[in-house]
């Protein structure tokens, strides 16, 4: 299945666009993704840990992915 | 804001100050109101700052502002919450945030402010980029 991602903060400068497309295969887990995106943007490990949003909730590592989810790589907050 | 709606959260694309809650003067039956408003810092770690940058996820930032004002209202003896959220370019001497918390009484007033700016930080998707006369950093966002 091809997904589609939303990037933000810092990691959007590290992978160097605001959103992009992947193809992985279907049910993947939150924690596969985030392996997958490790290998594939190795300069994402300079963040010392980013979260994963599915669907614009906070998403376990468990978590299945389906092709309609709105996914996020979400990299440490601060606002304010 | 409806008088029966007492959790106001809001983002801005413009510049947000003390008449974004007036209309709570029209509340009767509070104790008090504490107020926390964010400013921008004309210095950070000796560099200047010509203004910060927030980039929001709106949707989710709404939500999740959403929430932390229902689990306020949930932990503290408070009634009513207002949160506004600058989107944008933020310039030093302006106003990022405001969170207004009305009760009874203080304590749980001024509790639930810190609850709410303190879970804001770190849930929020919301990101801060520092842009200097030297240079551009995000804030709190390096390894």
């Amino acid at each position: 299945m091809i997904l589609k991602i939303l990037i933000f903060g810092l990691a959007k400068d590290l992978i160097g666009s605001n959103n992009f497309e992947i193809t992985v295969k279907d049910f993947i887990t939150v924690k596969e993704f985030k392996d997958i995106l490790k290998l594939k943007y190795p300069k994402l490990k300079k963040i010392s840990s980013f979260m994963i949003a599915v669907n614009t909730k906070y998403a376990k590592d468990s978590q299945k992915i389906n092709q309609k989810d709105e996914i996020a790589i979400i990299p440490p907050t601060n606002g304010g | 804001m409806e008088a029966n709606q007492m959790i106001d959260v809001k983002l801005s694309k413009k510049s947000i100050g003390l008449k974004d809650f007036s209309a709570w003067d029209k509340f009767e039956g509070e104790g008090c109101v504490n107020i926390f408003i964010g400013k921008v810092k004309p210095k950070n770690k000796d560099r200047n700052v010509i203004y910060l940058d927030f980039e929001v996820y709106e949707s989710m930032a709404l939500s999740k502002m959403k929430e932390i004002a229902k689990n306020a209202k949930k932990k503290f003896e408070i009634d009513k919450i207002l949160m506004i959220h600058r989107i944008g370019k933020v310039s030093t001497g302006e106003i990022p945030v405001i969170i207004a918390v009305s009760a009874a009484r203080r304590r749980p007033a001024i509790q639930a402010c810190q609850y709410l700016i303190d879970t804001l930080k770190a849930v929020v998707p919301i990101w801060k980029k520092e842009v200097y006369d030297n240079g551009e950093e995000w804030v709190s966002a390096h390894p």
